[in-house]
């Protein structure tokens, strides 16, 4: 069981996310691969043309799945007046609609989609497709998150809103345990009129075609499920508009994991290529923050490289000047100083000639003294 | 100072603290409800309508309007711009508080949330872009939590600690920017399975984008509008470099939001004119759908043009709180307005009092422990022993 949920899981194409884990197998997403069902699964022809709105099949899944009892009988067809949807514990509903005064009446349940949107939403693998055809609920691993109400576009699954503590999510499942057993769903066995249908999934649209082709004043041409929303193991046929019996026929033909598969894929590339850029980012920011702190260096030390040689200059210059300031001061000194010392020389030479000759004045006096 | 010490009683019955007190009481009647009674007893939660103001406002706008995180902090430490350093840890702290706030809020809306680790733990749904999300914000939030950390460790003292985070700052800005590219795009891409039933106006192969580029510029204006609430009652605990970056901050992020929501208005129209859905914009969803894109993007886009160009803090700081309202919207829209769009109007969704009453609770949770932390530990201000870094 457990390597046929990783198949199928493998298969529903959003496993593109397994880059993430690593876990998951193949990709499908952006390839052209289209999943057509697990070969020989079981599925269920629902003729709305054949439906007489009795409820026998809404009594007989309620004892099957030992659901509780609703307030008004399975007997009591006054409940048909009101639209009504699946709910918890109500798996089927049968519904009646007036179209152009005739009252058509178009049972609901889980469609068991080959490609279930509830089963690629669930955060917790909850919901497993079996090679039977069902899709069942483990109600063991469910957090209760309800994407997968939000994820069905046919509004089935739903929700114990009431339940305090262990609320779960309730859906059809096939009647899963009878048909391991070789028996038929509750609802099928019960129908009085033929109006459900057991059977392999690729007999009962063969049946279905045929139905249409062998009365085709009957049936509009299009068995439904047989592609909607990538096809489900429950087929309908209808008389009427499907839309003018509550089923919407603008869902298209992708399969719920096909519409999330591109944000999936997207998922390992934003990891794989996010750190690598960002990083590139830091380091460019880094390797400018550093080429300007060296032009700033650089800058600086020219700047200062410039000032000093200036300074050098300068003082070189200075040192000439002075120097040469101080020669001529020097010059100017040795020279005023010469001229003094030969002025002074002069005057003193002068005053020895005088000095002389008043002494010789004197000594010629002194000896003309002697002399008398 | 002096006066409110004298007179305890007072100080303790302030007007925010009767009503945070008031919303508390409230939130933890809802809260027993909520674990007694069940989700039923207490929202307005249906079949159709899986997911309410729990999801849609509590989860969707909680973790877009604490983008601010990696948006400030991949501006910082990535791209260099210092002059966003003060701005860095409050907008961590919104952040993680953020973050902490979605995950304590998811609590109440999951069935059974003593099970939330099972994604991770017990059954992987790597399938699921739910599973992507779960992952991201769980990793998110721990990597928060530990660029958060120094904060405390300086006002605890646990020095050796705290240098230790600290150089795995830049490892952690990239991982936090990848977690973040990855979750908030996935939020928009978990509606890109229901196809359905949300309206063609709001679904796009590009949700994811739009998401993404979405939560960059609310971030940016949740830092400018929590900034200017933080101005308005925390201005004490600010310091000289923290109250002088912080214009700078706001008309920076400013400039930058009105850029990037041009460029969002851009690819909306892409995404019209891709799946033709011009037709859709004449009935009353277009309508709806252009007030949103016009009066809620285009219009405060062009106010942060005008505030970041005249240098008009207090018009920078009107377009900041009216893109976050413009945010909202815009992920209530996509969750809960535009989503169920087909269903008749008797099985739309709108929130009960305990619901709307419960969200009021976790946010005011949000203050109460953004006022107590702002108020003791260094966010506002640099911790005098940690000056450089």
């Amino acid at each position: 069981m457990a390597i046929s949920r990783r198949k199928f899981l493998g298969s529903i194409g959003a496993a593109a996310v397994g880059g993430v884990t690593g876990a998951l197998g193949k990709a499908y997403g952006a390839s052209n691969k289209h999943f057509k069902g697990y070969p020989d699964s079981y599925g269920v022809l629902h003729d709305v043309t054949k439906c007489i709105g009795c409820r026998k099949c809404e009594d007989a899944c309620n004892v099957v799945n030992a659901l509780p009892k609703p307030e008004k009988s399975f007997e009591d067809l006054s409940v048909l007046e009101e639209k009504r949807r699946t709910d918890a514990g109500v798996y089927t509903v049968v519904n009646q609609f007036d179209v152009e005064g005739k009252k058509v009446f178009a049972k609901k349940q889980c469609n068991h989609c080959l490609e279930p949107a509830c089963a690629s939403a669930c955060f917790v693998k909850a919901f497993t497709k079996t090679k039977q055809g069902a899709v069942v609920y483990n109600e063991k691993l469910c957090v209760g998150c309800r994407y997968c109400m939000v994820a069905c576009p046919f509004e089935v699954p739903a929700y114990e809103y009431d339940d305090a503590l262990t609320p779960s999510v309730t859906k059809c499942t096939m009647c899963y345990p009878l048909i391991l057993e070789g028996k038929l769903p509750g609802c099928v066995e019960a129908c009085p009129k033929g109006a459900l249908i057991f059977g392999k999934r690729d007999d009962l649209i063969k049946a279905a075609w045929q139905r249409i082709y062998k009365y085709p004043d009957q049936y509009t041409a299009h068995v439904y499920g047989e592609h909607e929303m990538g096809g489900t193991s429950w087929l309908y046929l209808s008389g009427v508009s499907f839309s003018d019996v509550g089923m919407r026929e603008d869902l298209g033909i992708k399969s719920a994991p096909e519409l999330t598969a591109g944000p999936l894929a997207a998922v390992p590339i934003i990891v794989g290529l996010w750190p690598v850029l960002l990083t590139g980012v830091y380091a460019i920011t880094k390797r400018k923050e550093k080429i300007a702190e060296q032009e700033k260096e650089s800058a600086v030390a020219r700047t200062l490289e410039q000032a000093q040689e200036d300074t050098a200059q300068k003082l070189e210059k200075l040192k000439a000047k002075m120097t040469q300031e101080k020669t001529s001061a020097i010059n100017f000194e040795v020279k005023k100083a010469l001229e003094e010392a030969a002025k002074k020389a002069e005057e003193e030479a002068g005053a020895q000639t005088e000095a002389d000759a008043s002494e010789e004045e004197n000594a010629s006096d002194e000896s003309m003294k002697e002399d008398e | 100072m002096g006066a409110q010490m004298t007179q305890p009683a007072n100080r303790k019955l302030t007007p925010f603290n009767v009503i945070t007190g008031m919303i508390i009481v409230a939130g933890i009647i809802f809260t027993v409800l909520r674990f007694t009674k069940g989700i039923g007893a207490v929202t307005n939660l249906d079949n159709n309508t899986p997911w309410g103001i729990w999801i849609g406002f509590d989860l969707l706008c909680g973790v877009a309007l604490a983008a601010g995180g990696y948006t400030t902090s991949a501006a910082c430490y990535i791209f260099g711009l210092k002059q966003y350093h003060s701005a860095v840890r409050p907008a961590i702290l919104t952040a993680f508080l953020g973050y902490a706030l979605v995950v304590f809020a998811l609590h109440y809306d999951v069935g059974r949330p003593w099970r939330l680790p099972y994604p991770i733990f017990i059954s992987q749904g790597t399938s699921s872009l739910l599973f992507e999300v779960g992952l991201c914000v769980f990793l998110y939030l721990t990597v928060l939590f530990i660029e958060f950390t120094p904060a405390a460790f300086e006002w605890l003292g646990f020095k050796k600690i705290r240098s230790v985070v600290v150089k795995l700052t830049l490892l952690l800005t990239i991982f936090g920017v990848v977690l973040s590219t990855l979750h908030q795009s996935s939020l928009g891409a978990l509606f890109m399975i229901a196809p359905s039933k949300l309206h063609p106006l709001w679904y796009s192969g590009y949700l994811p984008v739009y998401f993404f580029i979405s939560s960059m510029f609310a971030g940016m204006s949740m830092v400018i509008f929590e900034g200017t609430l933080a101005h308005r009652w925390l201005h004490d605990k600010m310091d000289e470099t923290h109250l002088k970056e912080a214009s700078g901050v706001a008309l920076g992020f400013a400039k930058a939001a009105s850029f990037i929501m041009m460029g969002y208005l851009a690819i909306k129209l892409i995404g019209i004119s891709i799946d033709d859905n011009w037709q859709y914009l004449v009935t009353g969803w277009g309508a709806w759908f252009l007030f949103e894109l016009l009066g809620f993007v285009a219009a405060p886009a062009i106010l942060f043009a005008m505030g970041a160009r005249e240098k008009n803090l207090t018009m920078v700081r009107w377009a900041a709180g009216w893109t976050v309202l413009g945010i909202i919207l815009n992920r209530l829209n996509i969750s809960i307005i535009a989503f169920n769009y087909h269903l008749p109007s008797a099985d739309r969704y709108f929130p009960s009092l305990m619901e709307i009453g419960t969200s009021v609770f976790i946010v005011t949770i949000g203050v109460v422990v953004y006022r107590f932390v702002t108020t003791r530990m260094p966010i506002l201000h640099e911790h005098p022993d940690y000056k450089e870094h």
